[in-house]
Formats: structure tokens, sequence, C-alpha cells
């Protein structure tokens, strides 16, 4: 179970997170929702340990992980994938050393269980046989989908998707939803979702928060959200120009 | 007014210089820490190393030639005729003890220092060093130790080979351009050239390729905004490396010892 208690963070001046609460359950996906520049990848590198907060708590399974220093961090990174909103994947090494990554400091399979899993998680993300090619030799949609395999090849208990289907064509994207539904009722993986995209939203959703402001301004299934009476959801799920979101 | 200025001046200088030294710590900490990075260590020994051997060939040989030139006149002038053989120690002691050190630091940290900071910038921006963190590598461990390392050892290794061209060099420009008698030239260098004076120029080449790796890092691990960003860390890293072998150099050379 994954628990954020009031964080705050601010760059230089300017405040991101004011206040953040949240609650996410074991084996639940929950996806954020929020403006552009709202702080939702920044709460995710939180989550990570990637970024510090000023203030506030996140715990995972009941462990405070915003003590926690380097070496801890390290120990708790092995239950954390990732997949970066630019796939972030290392421009110097191949597909296949990308994806191995994180089995070889994870795990100890030998070369071979390595190589066999590699290619297990290129398959389940529709790439095959593509693991000595480099980064720089595949199309944004590719390289998101390798980024991917990265980050579920090693087993992790919670996976942080950073706008999974920016970039990909609506196929694909919702190709990344099934995975993403998949890896839920296979290996009851806790999901949290960063995303603008609403039908991905509805479709892989347990439960949906809405970023505002620095703050979780409301919770709820998507049925709960597309119902929801506040203004400003109802502006940003129908993708309104016009609003209490632009209008203030 | 003026006063106002020059305090935030100075605690950005005493902030700046605070990163660099935790850095260094933990970089010379985590030398002794596992996993080691030896693919990425050997790769750099070769960017660095072998990389640099054209440059290096190319400045040492005209260091030298330029130095041999230089101590000619200079004891062709003022001691006299017949006394420019004795140029040979001095121009070897000045090119294994400060000039071939001084400028293979210079070369590398125009060309690796820069080149470490572009590629850990872009890394940092295009959030590959966070990917790093999320699969449990340490980017100071996967990044930082084996260039530091490769830096360090790589160094000294250019500056004997660029001593050895410099002197090769200021030997046949003396003694065949110039007429010098190879004799006495050769019998003077091997008299009072000691291997200290050597050795002494490697340490400080040692020290340099510490400075420049751990500059180099520094900026590349602290750059944002794009581009642009990457740009900056790239002529900060040359600007402050290079200043800084300058200034420690002066130091080193007032602190080792002229013989043991």
């Amino acid at each position: 179970m994954i628990k954020i208690v009031d964080l705050h963070k601010s760059f230089g001046k300017t405040p991101v997170l004011r206040g953040v609460d949240l609650e996410i359950e074991a084996g639940e996906t929950m996806v954020v929702i929020g403006q552009s520049g709202s702080g939702k990848s920044v709460l995710l590198k939180h989550l990570m340990g990637i970024l510090k907060p000023d203030k506030g708590k996140i715990m995972i399974d009941g462990l405070e992980i915003t003590r926690l220093g380097e070496e801890g961090l390290q120990r708790i990174s092995r239950k954390f994938g990732m997949l970066f909103q630019s796939a972030a994947l290392f421009d110097s090494l191949t597909v296949g050393e990308n994806v191995s990554f994180g089995l070889e400091r994870y795990t100890d399979y030998s070369p071979a269980e390595i190589g066999r899993i590699v290619a297990e998680s290129l398959t389940e993300v529709g790439l095959e046989g593509i693991e000595g090619l480099m980064p720089y030799e595949l199309s944004g949609g590719m390289r998101k989908r390798v980024g991917l395999a990265r980050a579920i090849a090693y087993g992790p208990e919670i996976i942080l998707y950073d706008e999974p289907s920016t970039g990909i064509d609506p196929i694909r994207a919702d190709s990344i939803n099934d995975l993403i539904n998949d890896l839920k009722r296979d290996l009851r993986v806790t999901s949290v979702v960063i995303t603008h995209d609403m039908v991905s939203s509805y479709k892989v959703a347990d439960r949906i928060a809405m970023l505002y402001e620095g703050r979780i301004i409301e919770i709820g299934t998507p049925a709960e959200i597309q119902a929801s009476s506040n203004p400003i959801i109802q502006q940003f799920i129908h993708g309104r120009a016009r609003g209490p979101i632009t209008d203030r | 007014m003026k006063r106002r200025h020059r305090v935030p001046l100075l605690l950005g200088a005493l902030y700046q210089l605070g990163e660099v030294g935790i850095l260094l710590g933990k970089t010379l900490r985590n030398i002794f820490r596992r996993p080691f990075e030896k693919r990425i260590f050997i790769q750099q020994i070769e960017e660095i190393g072998a990389g640099s051997l054209p440059v290096i060939s190319l400045t040492a040989a005209f260091g030298g030639l330029v130095f041999a030139l230089q101590t000619y006149i200079g004891f062709h002038r003022y001691i006299g005729v017949g006394s420019e053989a004795y140029g040979g120690p001095v121009i070897s002691l000045s090119l294994v003890k400060e000039l071939i050190p001084i400028l293979v630091g210079l070369m590398v940290s125009g060309r690796v220092g820069s080149a470490m900071a572009a590629e850990i910038g872009t890394m940092r921006i295009t959030e590959q060093v966070d990917a790093l963190i999320s699969l449990g590598a340490d980017p100071n461990r996967y990044l930082v130790v084996p260039r530091t390392l490769a830096s360090v050892l790589m160094l000294p290794c250019l500056t004997l080979y660029g001593d050895i061209i410099g002197i090769a060099c200021a030997f046949v420009y003396s003694t065949v351009i110039m007429g010098v008698n190879r004799i006495i030239y050769l019998r003077n260098t091997l008299l009072y050239l000691e291997i200290w004076d050597v050795a002494s120029g490697l340490i400080k080449a040692a020290v340099f390729g510490l400075l420049i790796a751990v500059i180099g890092c520094w900026q590349g691990l602290k750059t944002e905004g794009g581009a642009e960003g990457v740009g900056r860390a790239t002529t900060r890293t040359v600007v402050i490396a290079s200043i800084t072998i300058l200034i420690v150099n002066f130091f080193l050379s007032r602190a080792l010892p002229s013989t043991i």
C-alpha cells in the first residue's frame, strides 16, 4: 500500500505540490490526472525517491521512504518499475542491454535466463527480436514500449507510468492499456498512472485522482469522476477550453 | 551597494565548492564499493587514453620544439656560443615537471571533460539519470566513479607519453636543426634529469585527471534547461577545469619537493 501524507515540494520560489494526500491500495490502479505542469510527474518522482519532499511523507507498505538514505532507497527501488514520459532509454546501450539493466542489478539470473526474460518482455510489448538495435534506431512509440519492457522485466510490485500513451498511436496506446490491466490481473501489480488521456484513464483506472493547484481535489472511481459536480473536474475530463480552470 | 553584491557572489562560490567537495568525497568512498562498472571503465580508458593520443602527440611535439627554440636562443644570447648544449637538462626538466602535465591537463579538459559534461548533462535532461535510480543503479557509482578512475589512471600515462615526444622533439630540433653537440646535450640531460622529476609531473597529472573528471561530472549532473543547459555545462567545465589546473599546478609545484 502507498500512502502519501501532506506532501509539499517547491522549486525555487515556485510551489508545485502544496499538500498532496493520497492512498493507493495494493493491486489497485490509480490514475492521476491534471493539467500540464500541475506536478504529476513531480509526484511520481517522489514515489521513486528521485526527489525529496520539502514537507510530508510517503509510506510504502508501512515504511517511510522519505526518511531513507541512498542505500535504503536503492533497496526499495527493487519494488518499483517506472515508465518515463520520454522513455529515458540509455543511449549508449542496445535495446537488449536496456531491458536487462534492472535484471542484472536486481536478480541472480544467468545470462541465458536474462536473455530469455528480455525476449519475453519485448514480446509482451509487441517488439520481438529487436534486442540488438540502438535506441536512436527506434521510433518514439517503439522507444516508449522498450521503456515499458525495461520497467516490467524484473517483476516489480509497483509500476509507475508517466504518460504511457503519449507519442503512441491510438491502437498501440490501447494495447498498452491492455498490458496495464493484464499486469494488474495476472501479477496483482499496483499501478500509478499519470496521464491526460481520459480514454486510457477510464479503461485502466480503479480510481482516478485529480491534481489541481498542488493538491488532490477529487478522487473516485471512473464513474464517480464522470458524475462529479465539480466544474473543474468537468472542464478537464471533457477537455473544454472555457471553464473555471482557464477563466481564473 | 557593492558590498551587497559581493556577499552572494562569495556565498555562491563557497556553495559550488561545497558541491564539488561532496561529489569528490562520495566518489572516493564509492571507488571501494561494489558493483564496479568495468564496461564503462574500459570504455573511458579507451576514450581518454587512446582517443587523446593524436592531440597529445601534436601539443607535446610543438611544446618541445618551441621550448628548445627559446632555450637555444636564451643560452646563445646570455651565456654564449657553445653553451646551448647545456640547455638539454633545462628543457627536459621544464617539460616533464611543468609544461607537459599542464598541456595534457588542458587538452584533456577540453576534449574529455567537456564530453563528460555533455554526455551526463544530456542523460540528466532526458531523464536517463532518473532511470538509473529507478533501476537500482547509483548515478555516482555508474557514471562518476568509472570516469574518475579512468581519468586518474590515464592522465599520467598520457603525460609520460607526452614527456617522451616532447623531449625527443626538443633533442632533434636542438641537435639536428640548430647543430648543438648531441653527446653533450644527451650526457647533461641524463646527468641532471632525475626519476623524481618525471614522477612529480606524473603525480600532478593524476591530480589533474581527478579534477577534470569530477568537474565534468559535477557540471553534467547539475545540468538544467535543455540543449542550452548542456552547452553551458560543457563550456563551464572547460573554463573551470582549465583555471583550476593552472592554480592547483602552482600549489603542487610549491608542495612537491624539487628532489628526493
